[in-house]
């Protein structure tokens, strides 16, 4: 593309001036384009009062739509639904609602909305704006993931399928401004609960209706809760400050909080030592090598979490179609061994699927480490010592971002104890986070890790998940016996009768059949200095933003 | 002429470009829809799918993302749902091309007086270190320079802050994390450049009319000396303002590297097709501006 044209022409003294010019204006372009972008990186704009490390970008804030943790921190700041939780115990209390009636039959409540509920903007928030939040939640237009979580409302199945259009016959009407009346399919227990979730929490109509799908972007964003949108920089900042007209403004705390995505654990704890940031909520977000030394610390806060770390057997795959194979793997793991020397946080060795401390509910007994028994049934399964058993593959993701990492470390530790015990090999194969997600749902794999954080606190949250019929079930196991205790379950009433039927079908999954082999319960780690005061440890993780203030100084 | 011809030309290369980068992300395994927690029922995987047309042939998809391209329109981000894919380089570009070009002026500020300075001192012990240093900047990458500044300049002596992204301070150790490479190599290329332009014919006559050694590196041997310099700089340029995954992850800046990778990660298609599609626009761009800067710089150039 380029000739260097034949002329014998030397750049020689009389071409100096010119050069000498075109080198000036170089510099001199370069110098102002280097000043340009120095005042372009300068911002100012008052300190926030509390400076949050959050684990991820959200990937949505809209209530309707996001499902994961980092979202979730964020959104209960900005919106409320009827009900709220309790920032000590996690328990529902009233929220947007100031008390409600369950009808005889556990199928219909009647909320009864506070009389001085105003957006942010002065609008006044009526029963009008919940029907509509949670019509929208439905609507098969948002396309929630979520949605399935109001299918406990009549009729919302069937109208978020398309099969109904009128949203008229979904079991959520307003009688009047301040009453809110929801019929249900079944009696729900934890309805209550539900009522808590982003995806009830009510949003603003005429913003949506004016902006669309980018409606978060409108400023200013009316909201319903204790906090205002500021701003939301990709990557960089969510900003919320107080919303004065929120109805307990006077107990909100903090006046501006800065929410950082930062999933890097080096960055995290670097910002934090250096006194930048004032709280870490994750465990994950801090160098899992410095975990023995930061334990002993009394700005870390360890709690229990409703959420639980295991194995999944593919089971509609040799050898482990057969539950006798399962049992024996099962009983070969030595899970003292990965708590203490792997995740070393404080996490309790499992043998139940249902996590200790969920509400109304003690988990049946699983298989404990049985290192003969557990040779005896492989012999018996036809691979004694195991000869003849096939060369397996166990998958797990590998960390996002530079996170832990855990899953391997567990998944060499399974692989030695398994050969060690039982005398199989297995192979290990590390994969992209959505190549994990594929292979698991479409049953192409052998074993692998699993982990399921409960989304509130109740059996049924883990329980539902074995069910033939469940997407999260990435196991193929199907018992139809399992199904109907557990759905007879989750429509009983009665606590204690739903105790004994969960804990039948408890039994079925973790003694008998196998499907998956539990591991650990999962401990979380709040990172925060006496300063700070309004967290509470609680079983969801769960922390309302307006409870939470820094004083001046450190105890 | 030529140059409106190179542009022309670029247009079917950025369709290839869309085309290809479109099609290999979607027969990755896996989409962008799925997640640890399967919804509830398959009709809400079916909403989401209609919402972002995602049940449509490739072909189909392919054709409706042609035809927002041509309105300027990138499309919806699929993971950062509230967000669109021109929010996402809206926000990001401008501080990536702010640390890219604070990179680059790092770069060539570094790489051309330590490739000047090596080759004037070529065989003494100054070109050793100085070629030594130039050569340990282009080996170290960055993920391993960058901890090592913030251990040494913002944990140990306090200097400066170790991430974020609100003050120029904070821009200091990523842009030297993120440039060091480039300033590494420019001083190689500018040196090498140097010592040929030293051994050609014209210098050794303008020696030879007694010209003196220092007129006769700043005058002659430069301007043959940084063509090398300059053909490198396209790709260097749209390399550094395109954002470093790495670099951006370290020190928490919101510039669009991360998004490239994690958009690839995420399968979200239409921000990894609008990104590459953004890098192959800025490759294209920048090499122009280079050739353009040849016939500036070198008379001896000529396109037809």
């Amino acid at each position: 593309m380029k000739s260097a044209s034949a002329k014998s022409r030397e750049p020689g003294v009389e071409s100096q001036g010119a050069s000498v010019g075109r080198w000036n204006t170089i510099f001199w372009v370069l110098t102002s384009v280097l000043c340009l972008l120095a005042s372009g990186c300068i911002r100012s704009e008052p300190p926030a009062d509390l400076t949050i490390i959050n684990q991820a970008e959200p990937e949505t804030l809209d209530p309707a739509l996001l499902t994961g943790i980092p979202e979730m921190r964020i959104a209960i700041g900005l919106f409320e639904g009827l009900t709220r939780l309790d920032p000590k115990t996690a328990a529902a209390i009233p929220g947007l609602a100031q008390s409600w009636e369950i009808s005889p039959d556990g199928k219909v409540y009647t909320f009864h909305l506070r009389t001085n509920l105003v957006w942010s903007t002065g609008e006044p928030i009526t029963a009008n704006d919940v029907v509509y939040s949670w019509i929208r939640t439905l609507h098969p237009a948002t396309a929630s993931d979520y949605a399935g979580q109001l299918f406990f409302v009549k009729n919302a199945e069937d109208f978020n399928a398309g099969k109904i259009k009128d949203s008229s016959l979904v079991g959520i009407h307003a009688p009047d401004t301040f009453t809110v009346r929801v019929e249900l399919n079944n009696p729900t227990s934890f309805f209550i609960d539900i009522c808590a979730m982003p995806l009830t929490y009510v949003v603003p109509r005429q913003t949506i209706e004016k902006y669309g799908d980018r409606w978060l972007m409108a400023r200013p964003l009316p909201s319903s809760g204790p906090f205002e949108l500021v701003y939301w920089r990709l990557n960089d900042k969510v900003r919320l400050k107080k919303n004065p007209r929120y109805w307990d403004a006077t107990n909100t705390r903090s006046d501006i909080i800065d929410i950082l995505p930062i999933g890097s654990p080096t960055t995290a704890f670097n910002l934090y030592e250096q006194g930048v940031v004032d709280i870490i909520w994750d465990k994950e977000v801090v160098p899992q090598e410095l975990l023995d030394v930061l334990v002993k610390r009394p700005d870390v806060h360890p709690f229990n979490y409703l959420a639980i770390y295991y194995v999944n057997f593919n089971v509609t795959r040799k050898p482990f179609n057969d539950p006798r194979v399962r049992m024996a793997l099962a009983l070969a793991v030595d899970r003292e061994r990965i708590v203490k020397k792997i995740t070393r946080g404080g996490e309790r060795p499992t043998s139940h699927l249902v996590p200790d401390g969920t509400a109304n509910y003690v988990s049946a007994e699983g298989l404990a480490y049985n290192p003969t028994l557990a040779k005896t049934l492989l012999a018996e399964a036809g691979y004694p010592g195991g000869k003849g058993f096939p060369r397996v593959e166990y998958i797990f993701n590998a960390p996002a971002g530079g996170g832990s990492k855990i899953h391997e470390d567990i998944a060499i530790e399974l692989q030695q104890m398994w050969h060690d015990t039982l005398g199989i090999n297995m192979d290990l194969r590390q994969v992209e986070w959505k190549v994990w997600l594929s292979a698991t749902s479409h049953l192409d794999y052998d074993l692998g890790r699993g982990d399921w954080i409960g989304d509130y606190d109740d059996a049924n949250t883990f329980l539902d998940l074995f069910l033939s019929n469940s997407g999260n079930n990435r196991t193929g196991w199907k018992n139809p016996r399992y199904d109907a205790l557990v759905n007879e379950a989750n429509e009983q009433t009665d606590l204690q009768e739903r105790e004994k039927l969960f804990q039948q079908a408890e039994t079925i999954l973790i003694h008998d059949e196998l499907p998956i082999i539990p591991l650990y319960i999962y401990a979380g780690i709040n990172y925060y200095h006496t300063n700070i005061s309004g967290i509470y440890q609680n079983i969801l993780d769960d922390h309302p933003l307006n409870y939470i203030k820094k004083s001046a100084t450190r105890d | 002429m030529y140059f409106l011809k190179r542009i022309i030309f670029a247009i079917p290369l950025l369709l290839v470009i869309s085309a290809l980068s479109f099609w290999l992300v979607h027969i990755a395994p896996g989409g962008p829809f799925d997640r640890e927690r399967v919804p509830a029922s398959p009709e809400i995987e079916r909403n989401l799918e209609a919402k972002y047309h995602l049940n449509e042939p490739v072909w189909k998809q392919y054709l409706r993302y042609l035809d927002g391209l041509v309105h300027g329109d990138l499309g919806p981000s699929l993971k950062y749902r509230d967000h669109t894919v021109n929010d996402i380089i809206a926000q990001g570009l401008p501080v990536s091309m702010t640390l890219g070009s604070l990179a680059f002026c790092f770069a060539l500020g570094i790489g051309l007086p330590l490739g000047f300075f090596t080759a004037a001192r070529r065989g003494r012990w100054e070109d050793y270190t100085g070629s030594f240093l130039a050569t340990l900047a282009v080996c170290v990458p960055g993920f391993v320079l960058a901890p090592f500044l913030i251990v040494v300049f913002a944990i140990k002596l306090k200097w400066l802050p170790v991430a974020l992204w609100e003050s120029p301070a904070q821009a200091i150790l990523p842009m030297i994390a993120l440039g060091a490479y480039s300033a590494g190599k420019v001083a190689r290329l500018f040196r090498e450049g140097m010592l040929n332009a030293l051994q050609s014919e014209f210098v050794t006559a303008a020696r030879a009319k007694g010209l003196g050694e220092n007129r006769l590196l700043f005058k002659h041997a430069v301007r043959i000396a940084v063509l090398p310099v300059v053909s490198y700089s396209g790709p260097m340029l749209a390399d550094l303002l395109t954002g470093s995954f790495i670099i951006e992850n370290i020190f928490q800046i919101p510039g669009i590297g991360v998004f490239l990778i994690n958009g690839a990660l995420n399968r979200d298609y239409t921000v990894v097709v609008g990104l590459a599609l953004l890098y192959a626009v800025l490759l294209i761009a920048l090499n122009l501006a280079v050739d353009f800067a040849y016939t500036w710089l070198d008379p001896r150039v000529k396109y037809e």
